[in-house]
This record gives structure tokens, C-alpha cells and sequence, in this order.
């Protein structure tokens, strides 16, 4: 991911920009994704709206989703226009991601 | 109102608090600093670690409300630095133009803005709270809500084990995503096209070169709002000082930034590149990057404020002004959620927290800035973020200005209304749009 060339991640690689959050992960997944209904959607803006970058097409036309580094924002549900194919809820209490400059 | 005691209520098991506030950013805090202060029993839960540390924000805390939370507050306030500076840009990709204004009262007390970091803020606030005697309950999610059999909210489910919280009144201050309010029925599913997505980097810039940078010294700091940065998607950008950090964000309106398909941190990447902000931003290295959903929908897109048992406050409510010029959202959660605790605290006395009993949370809140502000600046967020306003105008007034001040020798000057007419032309806009528009914006904001 970090050596992505072009003019995607001028300045800092993706997955530097990543590390400098503090996320303290939990065993469950807070957001699930049902890649099957993914695979009729025509435009996966999740892809492009989550800031965390979290949501990859795979090449059967699903979406592969980690939990891991969320923000927890909600953009990609909100974005989502196919019922049940995005499963959101909060992590458990004091898991997920922790600003310290927010 | 008259007093309203009804023989449902008696008959409802006693609570084990008389509030349970849900979330402890500036909203949730302020409430049950109100509520404690009241002498009310009241629980804080908060779903982070410690409190602020889900919240982001994007420039600028407007103290004056502090007034009512603790005199001298800038005192004692987690500052990062006295906003002295107000600067507001428009961009094209190779021009700006700024108003930049200061003031030195802004650097002294009582002051105006400041700059600061949520996880210090947010925890100094909840930290109010905690000293009048409400308890905070960190590191808990409350996953629902509980009703009694006629629909009354009675208090909140968590996912800590026995974690049933039963109260009186629940206030809700769960953020942009409030899943409590919709659960309530008091919030439509959520709509994208009523909310924004911010996105800012934390850059470490050593306090003196911030000084030299931006103009200022010592605890003073400097905010600088930004249109025309966005690629045409609606939205603006932010830059603001901190102390040892400077803080560089844009903010998108999320449908439109989907259709886009263009990446948010290429949009904070283009402003950090620009003119007018890489020479302020050279050698600055990231510290955080951060995310975060803003409701931008305005006064129209707010939800029912009070349901029996229950009231919204903060970004749960849709408390934020974003109105081009202004763009406050702290100043109004506190506001709010000192107004939700009296509201409850009111309503406790009078043995009626019903809808009905409840009500003066809203009367409360029209009467003074909360719900003034956003009823008045209204039709602000549309205008703001209209197509004109974003595509053309920047263009149009950097021309403008260019035409003014590009001095053509020896070709005459060109009057006013020429060179008006031409950078309107250049920029896709009809002199009749830019009079409608001006017309639109005085109603406005005049």
C-alpha cells in the first residue's frame, strides 16, 4: 500500500498517514460488510468517501472490508444506498479510535 | 406552564438516577454540570476512553457561553492559543484573496475564540461536571434505549454486563450519528446531503516558527477559513494554530464528494500545496490524521428536540452552524446541553418529564442563541453551499481583483463595472445571478 505511486498520496504514504492514529482494536468487527449485495452496487462510493480508506473492490465486483482502522465517522453508511449491505454500530466501550489532537 | 403530574408516572419504577446523560463531549457535559449543580442525580456515559477522544473539530472554540459554565474560565480553559487573527480566503488554484482581521482585545480577557485540542477540552469540561457531583462512566457504549410499555424512554441499555441504566430523563448527546435519537423516532434516517465529512491533519511546527509564520506571538493564534479549495465539490477548507501543532483540514459535503470519486486526503493534499498556505505549512510534519461527520443541514434538518423522557442536544441535534462566515459548533453543544439540563431539571421538579413537561427545552432555546442563531441563518447552508457560491464566485472575485490591481500600461484602466462584468463572464456567471445572489445574501445574513 505504502509504495502506491502517482499522485494519490502526495507527501505522505497511506499507511504512514495511518500510523500516527491511535486505534485500540477489539476482537469484534463493529462494521460488517455483505459483499454479496456489494457486487449489484454500481457506486461503491464507500470506496472513495471513507477517510480511513477501508473498503477495497475485489475482483469479483465485492467490496473487502477491516474494521481495524475505522474513524467510527459514519460516512460509509450514510453513503450506502443498498439496505443491509453495511452493518454499523459503535466498537465496544474504550476500543476504536483514540484522537489526541482531534 | 401548569404543573402536570400524571398517575402513570407513580406507578413507573423508581429510577436509579434522575438523568443519564449519553455522551461526554461539550453537549453531555454541560448537561450534567447543570443537572449536578441542581442537585440532581446524574450519570455521564461516555464510549471512549476518556472524553474527547472520538471528537474532532475544526478551528475554533467561541468561549463567551463559558460564562455560564465558570467565571474567569480562560483562567483555567485548556487553551492552545487566543485566536487574534480571523482570516477569510477564497482560492482558484493559483490565486487568493484574503480579509484578514485582527484584534488585540481578542488576546485579551475576556476574549473570544480559542484554539484547543478535544481530548484536553472535552475532558476539562466533563471535568466541570464530575466536581458538582456527576458521575462519569467512561469506556461504555449505551447500545439502546429502554421504554415502559407506552413508549416512554425510562433510561439506556449499555454493553457493560448489568449495564441497564433507568432514569428519569435521558439526554442524548451521542454526536452526528445520534443512533439514540433515531431509535427515539425524534431523527429521520440519516441523509447524507445534511451532513459534511472533515478531514484534518495535525502538523508539529515548533511555536516560534508559528509565531514568525502567522504574525503572531506568544499565546496568540490565528484562523484562516477557506473557499474555492474543494475541486467544485461543496465545502471549504481550514487552517488554525495550535500551540506547537498547526492544524490544516477541508470539509466536503459527502454526496458530492461520493459522485466526485476523489479521495479526501488528495483534497487536504491540494490546500497543504497551494500558494497561498505551502510557505506557512514547509517542513511541517504530520502528528494526526483525523476524521469526522459534521451536520451541516441547518435549523430545517434538526430533530424533534424532546420526546417523553428524552432530549437531543449537540451534534445529536444538528447543532452546528456552518454559514460561510460563521462556522461554530462547540459554542452551540455547550449551549444546548446547559439548556437540556435545566430543561430536565425543571421538568424533575415538576414531576412531569413527558414530552409536554419537557418543552422548555426548546422555548428555552429560542430564546437565546442555540436555536436564534440557526433559525435566523437558516437558509445559510444552502446558499453557502450553492453552486455558484462554490465554483464560480472564487474565480470571479480573485479576477475581479486581479483586474483591479494588473496595472495594463498603456491600455487604459478599465472602469469598475467593466472589469466586473469581465470577471463575471470568465467565470460562467450572468451580472443578473450575481445581483439575485447579492439580493439572497443580504436577506440572509442582513
Amino acid at each position: 500500500m505504502s509504495d502506491t505511486p502517482g499522485d494519490r498520496w502526495r507527501g505522505i504514504a497511506f499507511d504512514r498517514r495511518m500510523a500516527t492514529v491511535d486505534f485500540r482494536v477489539g476482537e469484534r468487527a463493529h462494521i460488517t460488510v455483505a459483499s454479496e449485495i456489494c457486487r449489484s452496487c454500481t457506486t461503491q462510493a464507500c470506496v472513495t468517501v471513507c477517510p480511513a480508506d477501508l473498503f477495497a473492490p475485489t475482483s469479483d465486483g465485492g467490496i473487502l472490508f477491516n474494521y481495524e482502522e475505522c474513524f467510527e465517522c459514519g460516512s460509509c453508511y450514510m453513503v450506502c444506498n443498498h439496505d443491509g449491505a453495511i452493518t454499523w454500530t459503535y466498537p465496544d466501550g474504550g476500543q476504536g479510535v483514540v484522537f489526541h489532537h482531534g | 406552564m401548569a404543573e402536570r403530574p400524571t398517575a402513570d408516572r407513580t406507578v413507573v419504577p423508581a429510577a436509579e438516577f434522575d438523568v443519564v446523560v449519553v455522551g461526554a463531549g461539550p453537549a453531555g457535559s454541560a448537561a450534567a454540570l447543570a443537572l449536578a449543580r441542581a442537585g440532581r442525580s446524574v450519570v455521564l456515559v461516555e464510549r471512549g476512553p476518556f472524553p474527547g477522544s472520538k471528537n474532532v473539530y475544526g478551528g475554533v472554540v467561541y468561549g463567551r457561553v463559558l460564562d455560564q459554565v465558570v467565571p474567569r474560565w480562560w483562567e483555567e480553559v485548556p487553551v492552545e492559543r487566543w485566536v487574534v487573527r480571523r482570516s477569510t480566503m477564497v482560492m482558484t488554484g493559483t490565486q487568493s484573496l484574503s480579509v484578514d482581521y485582527r484584534s488585540e482585545a481578542w488576546g485579551e480577557a475576556p476574549y473570544n475564540g480559542m484554539t484547543t485540542l478535544r481530548s484536553e477540552f472535552d475532558s476539562w469540561m466533563a471535568a466541570k461536571a464530575t466536581d458538582a457531583g456527576a458521575r462519569l462512566v467512561t469506556s461504555t457504549v449505551a447500545t439502546g434505549l429502554l421504554f415502559d410499555v407506552d413508549g416512554r424512554v425510562t433510561g439506556v441499555r449499555t454493553d457493560r454486563a448489568d449495564g441497564d441504566l433507568r432514569a428519569k430523563v435521558v439526554v442524548a448527546c451521542d454526536g452526528v450519528n445520534s443512533f439514540l435519537a433515531k431509535e427515539a423516532g425524534l431523527l429521520a434516517a440519516a441523509e447524507a446531503s445534511h451532513h459534511t465529512l472533515g478531514v484534518k491533519e495535525v502538523l508539529d511546527l515548533p511555536p516560534e516558527v508559528i509565531d514568525e509564520r502567522f504574525g503572531v506571538t506568544g499565546h496568540q493564534g490565528v484562523d484562516i477559513e477557506i473557499l474555492g479549495c474543494t475541486r467544485g465539490i461543496p465545502g471549504g477548507g481550514f487552517l488554525y494554530t495550535n500551540r506547537d501543532t498547526v492544524s490544516v483540514g477541508v470539509v466536503l459535503s459527502l454526496p458530492h464528494l461520493a459522485a466526485a470519486k476523489v479521495r479526501p486526503e488528495e483534497l487536504v493534499a491540494d490546500l497543504k500545496e497551494h500558494p497561498s498556505l505551502a510557505p506557512l505549512l514547509r517542513g511541517a510534519t504530520l502528528r494526526e490524521y483525523a476524521a469526522h461527520l459534521i451536520p451541516e443541514g441547518g435549523y430545517d434538518t434538526m430533530p424533534t428536540l424532546a420526546t417523553d423522557g428524552m432530549l437531543v442536544a449537540g451534534d445529536a441535534a444538528a447543532m452546528t452552524l456552518a454559514a460561510g462566515v460563521w462556522l461554530e459548533g462547540v459554542n452551540f453543544a455547550i449551549g444546548s446541553g446547559l439548556a437540556a439540563g435545566r430543561a430536565a431539571d425543571r421538568a424533575i421538579a415538576r414531576r412531569d418529564w413527558s414530552a409536554v413537561g419537557l418543552a422548555s427545552y426548546r422555548e428555552d432555546l429560542e430564546r437565546q442563541f442555540v436555536l436564534a442563531d440557526h433559525k435566523r441563518l437558516r437558509r445559510a447552508p444552502g446558499l453557502v453551499l450553492s453552486e455558484r457560491i462554490q465554483n464560480r464566485y472564487p474565480g470571479l472575485i480573485c479576477d475581479l481583483v486581479e483586474g483591479m490591481f494588473t496595472v495594463t500600461n498603456p491600455t487604459p484602466k478599465a472602469g469598475g463595472l467593466r472589469v466586473t462584468r469581465r470577471a463575471a463572464a470568465r467565470n460562467g456567471v450572468k451580472l443578473r445571478e450575481l445581483a439575485a445572489d447579492t439580493v439572497r445574501a443580504l436577506r440572509i445574513f442582513g
